[in-house]
């Protein structure tokens, strides 16, 4: 906890606020209240009548008939004598019980309590409502509303934004971002005279372009599937195939490609087969919670590995949709968040009725796993006990978190999934719309306004420019839940449209540019790596969903599970080339080209990927038998060019070569063209068949490896 | 380490592994000024990881963690039970057969096996083992053996991942990338976490060795056995080195010049990272390569053995895997390992997991390990290594002293998965040798005297680094993890 406050200090600080600032009741009271006080005066015990829920609770008449936390008046406070207490009798925390108050924890209760005790609702669960847009002393030509609310904060700040980046800059940035392919000469020649026609309207034509394009639900779609915890096997122990997970990547790749409304999109997943009537696309929906993992290991108790699926749904939900960490409720109530361990089980009971059955395919013999609610033999639900599936002890009805809205159960209906889905995103719920706007943005920028995206709870980071994240929220909802028309409106902006380099003018004010006075940059995911080598060799097969595909993999790689059925055979020619999404996913031994490029697991829901910079991923583009292959087909695609090196460079960066990058190139080549000369026999091995070719790969290799190539700019 | 130390180190490690431009970013961007892009971020590999402070003074500098994937049988191998050979072929007490869960066992059929092997006591300490472990009983009064070992885990996979994470769930770091998140790795040229494997494959597979949370430049590196140790090691076909150099040179002129443009750190960081794979290049198969051991070595540690006859028989391998060589050679690799200056080598062996034929399988796994793991103790001790270097051998529960009678197998040949209680072994990073520790009951079932807890075992092995377990935490979600979850305490009596 103390270098969390230091660390909101120190934000403080390099955001310009100074010192004198005044005590803040999430920053720095609640951690106190969480770690040492309510795990005996909080939601779960109220010792001597004190419960530290809210300013409310914390007023009323003690036991002792006095009264903890007097506004205003921190000597009146009971709080503040018992914390301050000489005899280890009578002084808060007891000892043994939990460390006591530091000196500067007790100032700042007491300044706390004398400012006036203010207790504020926590950010995130408060009620949506759409803020007003700011005004600007000094607008420069706002393109949207975002602009305004991100401008009024660097105005504040003193701080000019950047300005906004080159033409072939932002016409690649569009392309990574929204289809994860780089754009082929002629596109990036078609869109920047469109833009130098009417730059404006060129650019906007671009983004509604590659909205309508298909790659956009790869794109999107694989982001989803992070979520999902998608993958192709059951995880645990013999890691069985699921020949039929495909079929629920496809649906969710078409669904963001029809820009299916989230608030559907959220309820088809959750509870499909409960719609009525329910077509078959809808119940293959709810194969979302069948990705959970499977452990058919001998001597398992089944019930056990239900209940740490139906926990998994739970905590998903609560991760992917609400922002909150619910797993600590499994066992206990949760020591900063509002959330009991009694609510966690009610959560945990929308789930219980939930089995897991197969459905025929529409178009083939194949089972499809889904989900379907149990009618007869109905579970009741009751808190476990630490979270073991053999201690239950009360009983719990499906209900929600009291610290959000109210849940209304369909007539006739004592609580099932498809009421909870409903509940999620009937716009009063503030946490979902506020959520999937973070991620939106976050794939757009490469960090959320809340930088902790699947944490909005209190210890969660809180968003940088609240109102904003308020604005898109409620224009999210105002927009029919559009993901496609919250994206287009956030690139059209002009805080999207800055440059990303970086300043330095900024480097000790704002070094995480949470002030947004630059875009970022950042390198793509794992599969969009391998996607731009083979676009720019011109050796992708574009082909949209289908089975999952088998691309060369290293042998012996997949062997570590000792499941010996399982043989990775490499697909033919063109499946071998599809997007990397496509890549079969074996829970236990994933395709190292993706893992080592930071893929998730896919064990448990990902809402942020890391992006690990290392030695492995290094030699994975240097060396890997796919990105030679690339580089052989990318110096065949410009070797009758007039000038191939710098075709080459076009194909991977969009843009001529400046002249010093073109002389480190041509001296390799000649370096290279030298070398091959003298041993024709390492020229065929490298290019076979077109050993003059040899030194041209080896030069434009070199491409695929650049920063510029690998990174979103 | 006070907080806020440990803050600035975490954010500097994160800064100069991940993409995270954090406040690291002031320090790196004044090394840069005064060496260069290129030298600064190369040191950022290696010296200032290596710079990150420990808790207090640490006895250990490296692990050698020999995961014994699947459960090797405590009462056939180190706690021989007498009673349990009087009590053979009667039931179990009805008290303790209604507590107990089985995986494959009828309970009601079930009755106890004795064991047929035989224990001798060995060393000055007459630590016990069975005659199935003579190579290791020769080194008894280096071992400390703990045979009071619980987990709460009854299948494979959760149980691996308990004994390999600290948590026995998905998306946890193993310990291996917890030490090296701690205190950074000492290796210039080598990745800080490496894992090496021998027989059949775990159920686990590369779950066990995974970063969760942490940056995926924290993750167990699997060295393989067959063909170029790390993956893509080797340049292209037809690439010769100059050639690579040549055009890494290139790489790094161009990158830096992106750098100057956008300033942007993480490009350094690539730079330097470029370079690193490069030394991986030829440092990886320098260390795969034995011809500068000398023989009397290669022989000790059993390199080159062949696989006994019979081995065709045998589940704890697989048609065509020489696993009693892979095996010796993974011991001697992770001498050589630590040499080198790598912080934790995990060797997984698999797989013990004997539901039936127990005696013949043991035997033969005992055969694969028993010599080579001796080789390494002795080894390191003789180099003067073994009070810097933790060698701990272990898995993720025992088996049951009830024969397993399930329909479909030899009835009575076999064990089956028991979590109540187990054995394990240490040796050197300054532990006390030649000591036994913790007791079970007359029949191996339960626990008599002082039981470990993984977590325990975790939370020591993790001070012997100069860690504490309950200050080495990563927030995540919300929440500070640790490797020993919210259990674990230091055993005051292992320490030397």
């Amino acid at each position: 906890m103390h270098f969390y406050t230091r660390l909101c200090i120190v934000l403080f600080i390099s955001l310009g606020h100074g010192w004198a600032t005044p005590v803040d009741f999430s920053r720095d009271i609640r951690p106190i209240f969480s770690e040492k006080c309510t795990l005996c005066h909080g939601p779960d015990d109220a010792k001597g009548g004190l419960r530290l829920t809210g300013l409310k609770s914390a007023q009323v008449t003690l036991e002792s008939g006095k009264i903890a936390i007097v506004p205003g008046r921190a000597d009146d406070s009971e709080i503040i004598a018992r914390t301050h207490h000489a005899d280890p009798d009578t002084v808060m925390p007891p000892p043994g019980k939990a460390e006591p108050l530091t000196e500067g924890e007790k100032a700042l209760l007491t300044q706390w309590i004398n400012q006036g005790a203010d207790w504020p609702q926590h950010w995130a669960y408060t009620p949506l409502k759409r803020p007003e847009q700011p005004t600007l002393t000094d607008a420069p030509d706002l393109q949207n509303p975002i602009d305004a609310f991100v401008v009024a904060q660097l105005e504040h700040e003193d701080i000019q934004a950047s300005p906004e980046a080159d033409t072939i800059t932002l016409i690649r940035r569009l392309y990574y971002d929204i289809v994860g392919l780089p754009p082929s000469i002629e596109q990036v020649n078609t869109y920047k005279e469109a833009m130098a026609a009417n730059r404006d309207a060129g650019y906007a034509r671009l983004v509604n372009d590659l909205l309508a394009s298909s790659h956009f639900g790869e794109r999107w779609g694989r982001h989803w599937l992070d979520i999902a915890r998608f993958a192709d096997s059951d995880g645990y122990e013999k890691d069985n195939s699921r020949p039929d997970a495909w079929k629920y990547r496809d649906w969710v790749i078409n669904a963001i490609n029809e820009d299916m409304p989230f608030d559907t999109f959220t309820i088809e997943q959750f509870a499909g087969d409960l719609l009525d009537p329910s077509s078959h696309n809808q119940q293959l929906a709810t194969a979302f919670n069948r990705q959970t993992l499977t452990n058919t290991e001998g001597g398992t108790d089944q019930e056990q590995w239900r209940i740490a699926a139906v926990m998994d749904r739970v905590e998903t939900v609560g991760a992917a949709w609400m922002g909150l960490t619910l797993t600590c409720a499994r066992c206990h109530t949760h020591k900063f968040d509002a959330i009991t361990h009694h609510e966690y089980y009610q959560l945990f009971a929308y789930f219980n009725n939930g089995d897991e059955t197969t459905i025929p395919a529409a178009d083939s013999d194949m089972k499809i796993r889904v989900l379907h609610e149990r009618k007869k033999d109905r579970r009741q639900t009751h808190v476990l006990r630490r979270g073991e599936f053999k201690q239950p002890t009360d009983q719990v009805l499906p209900g929600t978190l009291a610290s959000l809205p109210s849940v209304t159960h369909r007539s006739g209906s004592d609580g099932d999934r498809l009421d909870f889905a409903r509940w999620l995103v009937n716009g009063k719920n503030p946490l979902p719309p506020r959520v999937l706007v973070n991620h939106l943005w976050a794939h757009l920028f490469g960090e959320g306004l809340v930088a902790t995206l699947n944490d909005f709870g209190v210890r969660g980071e809180r968003p940088s420019h609240p109102e904003l994240l308020d604005w898109l929220a409620a224009e999210l909802i105002d927009r029919g839940w559009s993901r496609k028309a919250l994206i287009k409106t956030i690139v059209l902006s002009r805080t999207y449209r800055q440059s990303s380099n970086h300043r330095l003018d900024l480097a000790d004010r704002d070094p995480k540019n949470r002030l947004l006075a630059r875009q970022n940059r950042f390198r793509v995911e794992a599969e969009i790596v391998r996607d731009l080598s083979l676009s720019a060799a011109d050796m992708l097969t574009a082909k949209l969903g289908g089975p999952s595909v088998f691309p060369a993999m290293p042998a012996g790689v997949s062997d570590v599970n000792y499941n010996s059925a399982f043989k990775w055979k490499v697909s033919p020619e063109g499946d071998k080339y599809r997007r990397g999404l496509y890549t079969y996913f074996k829970r236990t031994a994933p395709h190292p080209n993706l893992i080592t490029f930071d893929c998730p697991d896919s064990n448990v829901t990902c809402i942020k990927r890391t992006r690990s910079n290392t030695p492995l991923a290094a030699l994975i583009t240097l060396n890997n038998d796919t990105f030679t292959e690339a580089a052989r087909a990318l110096a065949k695609r410009v070797s009758k060019d007039y000038k191939p090196l710098e075709s080459a460079f076009r194909h991977c960066l969009s843009r001529k070569p400046l002249k010093d990058e073109l002389k480190q190139l041509s001296t390799l080549l000649d370096t290279s063209i030298d070398y091959y000369t003298e041993h024709p026999e390492d020229a065929e091995r490298l290019s076979p068949r077109a050993p003059e070719r040899a030194p041209l790969t080896a030069t434009v290799r070199v491409l695929l490896n650049l920063d510029e190539f690998l990174t979103r700019n | 380490m006070n907080p806020h130390h440990s803050h600035i180190a975490r954010t500097r490690r994160e800064f100069l592994t991940t993409s995270a431009s954090g406040l690291g970013g002031i320090a790196l961007g004044s090394m840069l000024s005064e060496d260069g892009v290129l030298n600064a971020a190369t040191a950022s590999q290696s010296e200032d990881f290596a710079s990150l402070r420990p808790n207090h003074a640490p006895k250990a500098k490296a692990c050698i963690f020999i995961f014994m994937a699947g459960a090797p049988s405590h009462i056939d191998l180190f706690d021989p039970k007498p009673k349990l050979n009087e009590l053979h072929g009667q039931k179990l007490p009805k008290s303790i057969l209604d507590k107990a869960r089985f995986a494959f066992i009828k309970p009601d059929s079930a009755v106890l096996m004795g064991s047929p092997r035989t224990f001798t006591k060995h060393g000055n300490c007459g630590m016990e083992f069975s005659d199935l472990l003579p190579n290791l009983g020769s080194c008894a009064d280096d071992l400390l053996m703990v045979r009071s070992m619980h987990s709460e885990e009854f299948n494979h996979h959760p149980g691996q991942l308990l004994m390999q994470c600290g948590v026995s769930r998905f998306g946890m770091p193993a310990t291996g990338s917890w030490i090296n998140y701690g205190l950074g790795s000492t290796s210039k040229n080598l990745p800080g976490y490496v894992v090496l494997t021998a027989g059949r494959g775990s159920s686990g597979g590369s779950s066990l060795w995974q970063s969760g949370f942490l940056p995926s430049n924290y993750s167990g590196v699997l060295f393989r056995n067959s063909g170029e140790p790390v993956l893509n090691l080797k340049n292209p076909n037809g690439l010769p080195s100059e050639l690579q150099r040549a055009g890494l040179n290139a790489l790094r002129d161009l990158n830096q010049r992106r750098y100057q443009e956008v300033h942007d750190p993480e490009i350094a960081s690539r730079i330097a990272n470029y370079e690193l794979a490069n030394r991986m290049q030829s440092a990886a198969p320098e260390l795969v390569d034995l011809s500068g051991e000398s023989q009397h070595t290669l022989d000790a540690y059993g390199v080159g053995r062949p696989e006994p006859k019979d081995a065709n028989k045998r589940r704890g391998t697989l048609p065509g895997l020489q696993t009693y060589d892979t095996f010796a050679k993974n011991c001697l690799l992770a001498r050589r390992l630590v040499e080198r200056g790598v912080r934790f080598i995990n060797i997984v062996h698999a797989s013990w997991d004997q539901h039936s034929e127990l005696n013949e399988n043991h035997a033969y796994n005992a055969g694969a390990v028993d010599q080579p793991v001796a080789a390494l103790i002795k080894d390191l001790k003789q180099r003067g290594m073994l009070d810097s270097t933790m060698v701990v051998w272990g898995a993720e529960f025992g088996r049951t002293p009830l024969g397993e009678n399930r329909q479909g197998r030899n009835a009575n040949t076999g064990r089956d998965h028991h979590p109540t209680a187990y054995t394990m072994l240490m040796a050197g990073g300054g532990l006390k040798g030649g000591q036994v520790h913790g007791k079970t009951d007359e029949i191996g079932w339960a626990i008599e005297d002082k039981p470990v807890h993984i977590n325990d075992l975790h939370a020591t092995l993790l001070h012997q680094f100069g860690l504490d377990h309950l200050k080495l935490t990563y927030r995540f979600q919300g929440r500070d993890f640790r490797l020993t979850d919210v259990g674990g305490n230091v055993m005051r009596d292992w320490i030397a």
